[in-house]
Formats: C-alpha cells, sequence, structure tokens
C-alpha cells in the first residue's frame, strides 16, 4: 500500500502557478528526499500533503484515505498519522521543551489540552514524553523555555514532538536549512536515525545538494512547480540533481518572510 | 521606495518640507473658525474666568480644613468603589478574551463572526462609562451592581480590543505545530496561543483595573454606587470640608493601587 500518493496536484497564489501538475507516489516505509531551489514549490508540496495547504485542483491520499476535501474530523485523523518536522521548528514559546514533546500527544490523548499539561498528564504519557527528549539527547532541556535553546537544541524538541505523536509517515520541511552546517548535519543524522527506528515513510526536503546526495532511498528532484527528477538515490548523477538548479534565479525567501521580502523590497 | 534615492542625487529638499497644501489651509481655517464660534458660545470671558478663580478660592477656604467625621462613611465608600471595581475588571477581563478570539483575523471562527464581535467592541469602547452607568441604572437600579455592569463594558471595550490585536500578532508557526498533530482548535488557541499571549494580557489586565477604579470613583456621580455618590451629596449640600476628605481618599487609593499595579505589570512583561 503506498503511505502517500498525489495525483495532478495544482497549487497557485493569485498569478503566481507554484505547483504545476504534481504526481508523486511513495510506499510505504520509503525515505525520500525531495529536493530543489528555493521557490520551487517543496514547502507549498509538503503543507498540501497534511492540509495546512488546499489544492486548487487535484487528489492528496494517506495510506489510501483521501485527504482532500475531508472534513474537519476525517482531517484530524488523518492528520495524527503524519509528524511534520517544520524549518523554523515551530515550538510554543514560554512553555517548557517538556511540554512542547506532550503537545505531540494533543491528537491522540483523550481529554484534550488539560491531559498534555505536565501538572496534568498520566504518568505513563509524561515518561514517554521523557524518552522521546532522551532519544534526541535533549532530557536535561526538559524544563527549559525553548526560547533559550540553539536551533539545533529546538529542531532536536521538535523531533521528539513527533517521536511523541508516534505517526506513519514523517514529511519534514528543510529540517536543517536554518541550522549551521554542523548542527545541521548532526541534527538530519539523528531524524534520518528515529525514522529508521520506527521504520516511518519519510519525504524530506532539502536544497542543498551535498545533503540530498547521502540520506534516502531516493531523490525527488523538483523544478519550477513540477518533478523533473525521480528514482533510486544511487542511480541518479549528481549532474542531473544540479541540473534543477540551473537557469534558476535565486529567489532567498521562505513564505512566512515573504511579507518581510516585500517590504525589504519596497523601501 | 524609489524617490528617497532619487533625492540623493537630486538637491529637491525631502518631502516634509513641502508647502502645506490647499486642503492642509482649508482644515486649519475651519478650525480656526471653529475655535472662535466655541470660544463665544462657552461664553469665556476675563469676568468670568476672574470670578470662578475668587470662587475656587472660597471653595478652597472652606473645605479646609478637610471634614474628619464621618470617616467610616468614606471607608466604607471607598471600599465599595474598589469591590466595583475589582469585580468589574475581573468579570470583565474574563469575558474579554472569548470576544478576543472571535475578533481576531486568525482565530475567528467565521468572517462574519469577526464583523459583528469587531462592532460590538467597538461600541463598548465608544460609548462612555459614564453613559453605560446611566443605561445600567435604568435597568437595574441605583446602586454598585450598575456600576459593575458599566465597568464590565468599559473593560471589554479596551481590554478585548488589545488582547485581539496582540492574538493577531503571533506567530502562525506553532499554531501550525500543533494543528499538524490532529489537535483541535481549542487545544490549538489554548496550547499555542495562550502561552504566547498570557503576559501581555495580565499587563492590559492590570491596566483595566487601573482605569477601571477612576472611572469607579465618577459612576457614583450617577448613582451607580461607590464612593462618587457621597462626593456628589457633600457638594451638593455644600460640605466642602466633606469633599475634600473624599477627594483626599481618592487620591490616596487611587495612587496607591498605580503603584502596586505598575510594580506588578513591571514584574510580568
Ligand atoms: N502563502 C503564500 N502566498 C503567496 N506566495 C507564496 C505562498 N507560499 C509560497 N509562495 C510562493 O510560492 C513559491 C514557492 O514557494 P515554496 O513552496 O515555499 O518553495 P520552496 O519551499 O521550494 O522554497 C515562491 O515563489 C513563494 O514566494
Ligand atoms: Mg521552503
Amino acid at each position: 500500500m503506498n503511505a502517500i500518493e498525489v495525483n495532478d496536484v495544482h497549487k497557485s497564489f493569485g498569478e503566481l502557478h507554484v505547483l504545476r501538475g504534481i504526481e508523486l507516489t511513495i510506499p510505504r516505509g520509503e525515505c525520500v528526499i525531495l529536493l530543489g531551489a528555493n521557490g520551487s514549490g517543496k514547502s507549498t508540496l509538503i503543507r498540501c500533503l497534511n492540509g495546512l495547504a488546499r489544492p486548487d485542483a487535484g487528489a492528496v491520499r494517506i495510506n489510501g484515505e483521501l485527504l482532500t476535501g475531508a472534513g474537519v474530523r476525517r482531517l484530524r485523523r488523518l492528520r495524527r498519522q503524519i509528524g511534520v518536522v517544520f524549518q523554523h521548528f515551530n515550538l510554543v514559546p514560554n512553555v517548557s521543551a517538556l511540554q512542547n514533546v506532550l503537545y505531540g500527544a494533543l491528537g491522540r490523548q483523550r481529554g484534550g489540552l488539560l491531559r498534555t499539561l505536565p501538572a496534568f498528564a498520566p504518568n505513563e504519557l509524561r515518561e514517554r514524553a521523557m524518552a522521546c527528549l532522551d532519544r534526541v539527547g535533549m532530557a536535561d532541556y526538559a524544563a527549559s523555555d525553548c526560547r533559550h535553546l540553539s536551533g539545533g537544541q529546538q529542531q532536536r524538541v521538535a523531533i521528539a514532538r513527533t517521536l511523541l505523536q508516534n505517526p506513519e509517515v514523517l514529511i519534514a520541511d528543510e529540517p536543517v536549512a536554518s541550522l549551521d552546517p554542523r548542527a545541521g548535519r548532526a541534527v538530519m543524522e539523528l531524524l534520518i536515525e528515529v525514522v529508521r527506528e520506527r521504520g516511518m515513510t519519510v519525504l524530506c526536503s532539502l536544497h542543498q545538494l551535498e545533503l540530498a546526495s547521502e540520506y534516502g532511498d531516493r531523490v525527488v528532484g523538483m523544478k519550477a512547480g513540477r518533478i523533473e527528477l525521480d528514482g533510486a538515490r544511487q542511480s541518479i548523477g549528481r549532474a542531473s540533481m544540479s541540473g534543477l538548479y540551473e537557469g534558476v534565479v535565486r529567489v532567498d525567501h521562505a513564505p512566512s518572510h515573504a511579507g518581510v521580502a516585500a517590504a525589504a523590497e519596497s523601501a | 521606495m524609489q524617490s528617497s534615492s532619487a533625492s540623493n542625487s537630486a538637491p529637491t529638499p525631502p518631502p516634509r518640507f513641502k508647502r502645506p497644501s490647499m486642503f492642509s489651509w482649508a482644515v486649519g481655517l475651519v478650525f480656526l473658525a471653529l475655535f472662535i464660534q466655541g470660544v463665544l458660545v462657552v461664553e469665556v470671558t476675563p469676568g468670568r474666568l476672574a470670578q470662578g478663580a475668587v470662587n475656587l478660592v472660597d471653595f478652597v477656604g472652606r473645605a479646609i480644613p478637610p471634614a474628619q467625621k464621618d470617616l467610616d462613611t468614606v471607608g466604607w465608600a471607598m471600599l465599595e468603589t474598589l469591590y466595583i471595581a475589582i469585580v468589574g475588571v475581573v468579570a470583565g477581563v474574563v469575558l474579554s478574551v472569548p470576544f478576543a478570539l472571535l475578533a481576531a483575523r486568525n482565530t475567528t471562527p467565521h468572517v462574519l463572526v469577526r464583523v459583528i464581535t469587531r462592532f460590538l467592541i467597538a461600541s463598548m469602547r465608544t460609548i462612555p462609562d459614564l453613559v453605560w452607568a446611566l443605561i445600567f441604572v435604568v435597568a437595574v437600579g441605583l446602586g454598585p451592581l450598575a456600576g459593575v455592569l458599566a465597568i464590565v463594558m468599559d473593560t471589554i471595550g479596551f481590554a478585548a480590543r488589545f488582547f485581539s490585536e496582540r492574538i493577531e500578532e503571533v506567530h502562525p508557526g506553532p499554531s501550525e505545530a500543533l494543528a499538524s498533530t490532529g489537535a483541535g482548535r481549542l487545544s490549538v488557541i489554548g496550547g499555542a496561543i495562550m502561552p504566547e499571549t498570557l503576559a501581555s494580557m495580565t499587563a492590559t489586565s492590570l491596566f483595566s483595573f487601573e482605569k477601571a477604579l477612576r472611572s469607579a470613583v465618577t459612576l457614583g456621580l450617577v448613582g451607580a454606587g461607590g464612593i462618587g455618590v457621597e462626593l456628589a451629596a457633600a457638594m451638593r449640600l455644600y460640605n466642602y470640608d466633606e469633599a475634600l476628605t473624599i477627594i483626599i481618599a481618592i487620591l490616596i487609593c487611587v495612587l496607591g493601587f498605580e503603584q502596586i499595579s505598575s510594580a506588578i505589570r513591571k514584574r510580568v512583561i
């Protein structure tokens, strides 16, 4: 059975046609690296896979079940099966690392938010959360406010949050792009290790060629909203990977910074 | 802006030295006309101002020394004022949270709900507290309950607006992360949005309390309970020494609470 199935997905932002008919099938247990220059549409595609963005046309299926057009209940049920690791970690500030990990149980734990607060969480859940923190090497920081952690440490906490969620599928959107190269490599190693342990299906986007050629079973390359490259990692040469970047004007801004960038341009 | 780079090379003056436009002249003239007519209508004359000064000296002369009898009455009335402010603010702040969530772009269930809620909040803010007090005196009769309700309205108008503006500033990332685990709407609000806004909301609430205490003092003037009732009575009966006692009590109380509250606010931010 396929964990992720994307059929002819299109997505535009105003005039900008960002996804132009994406076809992608990922069987269970496969680890896929999504490669592409900045602005090629990786984030948008990833956000379409768990309903953070809605495709204008086409279908997304998770474990055979239709995600596109799903109502609130089905969307929430499917989201429980998909973990997400974000480029900017997206930890909640002003609460502890442990609390952030416990949030990973929000979708599954009966009793909602209250049961994921450290003071009210069942012992068993709190212990599992601590074990997840321990797995990513952050047990000593359980009580720390996330704003005081380094980027690499924050991403480790975010990975622990996903481990507690324990999804079948993990999607990661440039998980190491905002870390320095050394911390980035360490976090990438860790991520690949833990998903292998759990046997998760993975789609991880990267824009650095060097990393893409080292991880994963399969490489999918995007260029200008289309899939240009798809094959086993060993069978794809660096030359064809480099081709993804040819003729691409570098636009170095993530969508979350689009407003800032626009303001900077007009200033 | 392109013009700023152009002005570096060309010696044209920056825009702020632009000559006033016709529009500015027109606005200025209209204001001048209104001002002159206003002075005439309210009959500001040197004679009346001089007479006012004389009367004021007379008031002060008759008010000093402040009366020392009935101190317990003044004390109780002050305490009632404090209770009106506390009960009104707590209820107002608690109600402000749902109002703010319905009014903020990123938490509202529907744009229509947002528009309606924002309109309600704006009305509560725009109608002055004394007018709310007059309305509630009609609705629930003279006494502190009318004052409490007026303060609830005033607090929602003020606090819900600030809360919702703060909520709209919250970064979407953490909320998206929680929603991605399959969490429901309320869990996302409670788990990602509240922790980020709590400190600012606490500061706003304390500020609301200072504001409410000042307005609770005046609400009594229209019969909505508290020390204003005593003050209005003392003034009407020409017991200026008693009035002075009350004014001093207000001064001490309000200043004291402002000090305490601003000290707490500094600590939470
Ligand atoms: N929410 C959005 N609104 C408008 N434009 C967007 C939005 N999200 C992404 N884009 C634009 O879509 C294009 C692809 O973005 P993205 O999917 O983030 O690419 P990548 O992740 O590969 O860098 C970019 O040009 C980006 O500016
Ligand atoms: Mg991206």
